[in-house]
């Protein structure tokens, strides 16, 4: 059946706000409250101003040479949304990938994205919008090929970018070089799922071969004619404010243009960006640090029972005290480390600024770098880059306004960027965790009860990415509960509570909110709970998930992650098999590690993994996304560890700051 | 000073500071962008290049030693239209995600392929030390033995 649409209005487009999906899904908790239900019943009044232009000729821009050019709204930071975004547009727009080009959409007279690219859902909050919207377009292209060849609309045939009828045919590229104007149709029909050719094929991403052969694509890469370099001075320790600085010996250094000192930070501005560093050095910064912090401060602090408590899943009784089964667990605060650093070019004139800068979130570096020039937003231009990776590191970007001031003061575009040691010192870290987890079981070892608390930094809360007026909705922070609830609904008593506290840094979403710590800890405790029940760790898992629809999908891949692996068949010596699940992001995920214990630290030889997705857009970038995602993941439950130490960041190099490398990752991985 | 070398078939003189390292050189008064900062120690890879063949980092060299030698960099590693068989490789596995670090790995790669045509998973292990923070080093193990492959048909 093909899905016959009214053209739609504004609001229709209102795109789900970033971790959409996963916060109304996990509002079911935390609605009971009436104020915040509320609130959330009118969630999308609220948010109205979130919504994505829904102008189809602002999304496509079609080329004299037939080209179609997609000015999309979200950003590619190696997750491969452009060619999945391609791949919906080229399905309505009949044509092949080939023609198909996708960009970055600047915040001038293009879409800009109400929120942010990040939270997994790229995909599925723009499958709609973005099909509606070529075929919008398709409509429009088709109306004016019509009136141009004196023939009735429905006459013609459109196949890969050609209209054809009536012996006559004329090219998308045609068509746009002759038409005058362009009228929106009333009514639009979606291409039925049978009939796709685009959609569902693992077709090569489309940003392949200018990252093959090194092109300038990244926000780095930019450079503008009389373009300088600057350094900002950053704090060298945590819980750290910039008080004044004397400037005086850098600005003699060879290449200095400039020392701008504003009211929170001093920056060297030079010819080169060797000169500014080596003039940054000469900067006497004088710093006001609020307290000294060690290593044992901050675990003391992220301990469960400290700060604010709140519920996010009840069900039934709590956990009995007698004959408890508990167990305690801490992650580590971490790094993104993606590897091009943050920083941005600035370019700010008397009544505009353009700003290039690899960002997550284009409308908030626009409204971050207005508000501290004084100017109007629409003075703003934000022209997103490619990006050196995202990970949650880019959704909040201090670091373009800083370049703005600079530039402002240098009166030329400034080029200003961080060092590594600054990455990883001045950064917004994965909060640390610690969590406590309770359960008790019956005589047959089956769980009648479970809690599980989890204390946390804020991850998603004082971030641009959940407006203030979302943190009252929420009560807590999703980015730092998110995969902290028990998946396993068949145990009949459940409790778990989110713990806030305030960190002396700050914290941020890392390649998912909260998914990472509390699912190792939720599933680790399973096993706990597998073995004292004496019990098969697949079949314990199985007998506890209920027979709902989401828990139908998680036995499921369990099942197809476990047979692919070969769980229950003999292994070859020392080794041994690992199994855990998750099913945040709608898409239910089962993995099976096979491990052995090389010089007393786990070696992972492979791992097995079965996912389901729903409808996959192309099969080979998931498998690329979870292919990458096993070994981050890895690499972060195995290696990645950072310290506080006198209120210093420790370490702050790749090699101390220990990830996996070629080396540590396992030589197979299977996706089914 | 000035310093004069050839990059990627091309003789260059530029006048710099003698301890600039040669990756600002290429990136900012050259203007060749595929090389990459990641992190100035030369402890992510992300700048590797050739120079007189061999694989360097070359956030941590400094440009005066360059004098008199040959100098490649990704954009001069294919030739004309036609990629480099660690190139090529990486194509068919679709090995880069964001693919910041890309070249890195790409020049480490061909270094590593002069000297071992063959390499083992030992040798890859051993050699290839960069780091990628999407974690392609799946696709990558399979993509250098991909291009070792292709390099011994072209033969």
């Amino acid at each position: 059946m093909s899905e016959k649409k009214k053209t739609t209005s504004r609001r229709n487009f209102l795109v789900k706000f970033t971790i959409g999906t996963g916060v109304l899904v996990g509002m079911t908790y935390a609605v009971r409250n009436p104020l915040r239900r509320m609130l959330y019943d009118n969630a999308e009044v609220l948010l109205q101003d979130y919504a994505i232009g829904d102008s189809a000729t602002a999304w496509f821009e079609i080329t004299a040479e037939n080209q179609i050019i997609l000015h999309s709204p979200k950003v590619e930071m190696g997750q491969g949304a452009f060619t999945g975004l391609a791949q919906l547009a080229a399905e309505e727009l009949e044509v092949d990938m080939d023609m198909i080009q996708v960009v970055h959409a600047s915040t001038k007279g293009r879409p800009v994205d109400p929120r942010s690219t990040g939270g997994s859902d790229t995909i599925s909050s723009m499958w709609n919008p973005l099909r509606e919207l070529a075929a919008k377009m398709r409509e429009m292209l088709r109306q004016n090929a019509a009136s141009i060849l004196g023939v009735s609309p429905s006459s013609l045939n459109l196949a890969n970018g050609t209209f054809s009828g009536d012996g006559k045919s004329l090219t998308f590229g045609e068509i746009v070089q002759q038409a005058t104007s362009w009228e929106e149709p009333e009514e639009i029909t979606l291409k039925p799922a049978k009939d796709f050719k685009t959609i569902g094929k693992p077709v090569p991403r489309i940003d392949l071969k200018p990252k093959v052969m090194g092109d300038p694509i990244f926000g780095i890469d930019v450079s503008l004619p009389e373009m300088l370099y600057g350094v900002v001075i950053r704090p060298p320790k945590i819980d750290t404010v910039f008080v004044r600085a004397d400037t005086r010996a850098a600005e003699s250094m060879p290449g200095v243009v400039k020392v701008v000192q504003e009211k929170d930070f001093v920056a060297v501005v030079a010819e080169s960006r060797p000169q500014a560093e080596m003039a940054a050095r000469k900067v006497k910064v004088n710093w006001k640090t609020n307290k000294n912090w060690e290593q044992q401060d901050i675990l003391d602090l992220v301990k469960v029972g400290q700060g604010e408590d709140f519920l996010i899943q009840k069900e039934g009784s709590k956990v009995k005290e007698e004959e408890m089964i508990a167990a305690e667990y801490s992650t580590s605060m971490g790094a993104h480390a993606q590897m091009e650093p943050n920083g941005s070019v600035a370019h700010v004139e008397a009544d505009k600024a353009v700003v290039y800068i690899s960002t997550q979130v284009p409308k908030f570096t626009r409204i971050q770098v207005a508000e501290v020039l004084g100017f109007e937003e629409e003075q703003v231009e934000v022209k997103p880059t490619y990006l050196g990776g995202g990970f949650g590191r880019r959704l909040n970007t201090p670091n373009a306004m800083q370049a703005a001031l600079i530039s402002r003061a240098a009166g030329k575009p400034v080029h200003v960027f961080f060092s590594r040691q600054d990455e990883f010192q001045s950064a917004e870290f994965r909060p640390p965790t610690h969590h406590t987890l309770k359960a008790n079981l019956s005589e047959d070892g089956m769980v009648e009860s479970i809690e599980h608390n989890v204390s946390s930094g804020d991850a998603g809360f004082g971030s641009p990415i959940i407006p203030p007026a979302m943190e009252t909705i929420l009560g807590a922070d999703i980015g730092a509960w998110g995969g902290g609830r028990i998946n396993y609904t068949g145990i009949p008593n459940i409790r778990v509570y989110s713990w806030r506290i305030k960190l002396p840094f700050s914290t941020a979403m890392w390649r998912a909110p909260g998914l990472m710590a509390n699912t190792f800890v939720v599933e680790s405790f399973l096993d706990e709970l597998a073995h004292q029940a004496g019990k098969d760790p697949l079949e314990f898992r199985l007998a506890h998930l209920p027979n709902t629809e989401k828990g139908e999908t998680i036995k499921k891949v369990l099942e197809a992650a476990a047979e692919k692996a070969g769980w229950g068949k003999s292994l070859p010596e020392g080794r041994a098999l690992g199994i855990a699940c998750c099913a945040e992001i709608g898409a239910p995920i089962a993995q099976v590690a096979e491990v052995s214990v090389v010089d007393n630290e786990i070696k992972v030889h492979k791992v097995t993994c079965a996912l389901e997705v729903g409808i996959a857009i192309n099969p080979d970038q998931i498998r690329q996304q979870v292919e990458g995602g096993i070994v981050m993941g890895l690499s972060a439950s195995m290696y990645e560890k950072m310290e506080v130490q006198g209120s210093k960041i420790t370490p702050t190099i790749f090699g101390p700051y220990r990830m996996a490398t070629l080396k540590d990752s396992p030589r197979d991985i299977e996706v089914v | 000073m000035k310093i004069s070398f050839t990059i990627n078939g091309q003789a260059q003189s530029v006048e710099v500071d003698g301890k600039t390292p040669l990756l600002w050189v290429i990136r900012d008064m050259l203007e060749m962008k595929g090389t990459k900062f990641g992190c100035g120690k030369a402890a992510c890879g992300a700048c590797t290049i050739h120079v007189d063949g061999k694989a360097v980092r070359s956030c941590s060299y400094a440009v005066k030693f360059a004098q008199g030698k040959n100098i490649t960099t990704i954009e001069g590693l294919s030739q004309g239209e036609e990629l480099h068989p660690v190139q090529q490789a990486w194509m068919e596995e679709v090995v880069p995600q964001c693919g910041y670090c890309q070249p890195g790995f790409m020049m480490a790669t061909a270094a590593l392929l002069k000297e071992k045509p063959n390499p083992t998973d030992e040798d890859i292990d051993n050699n290839i030390s960069n780091v990628c923070r999407c974690a392609t080093y799946y696709r990558m193990r399979k993509a250098i033995h991909r291009a070792a492959e292709i390099q011994a048909n072209n033969a």
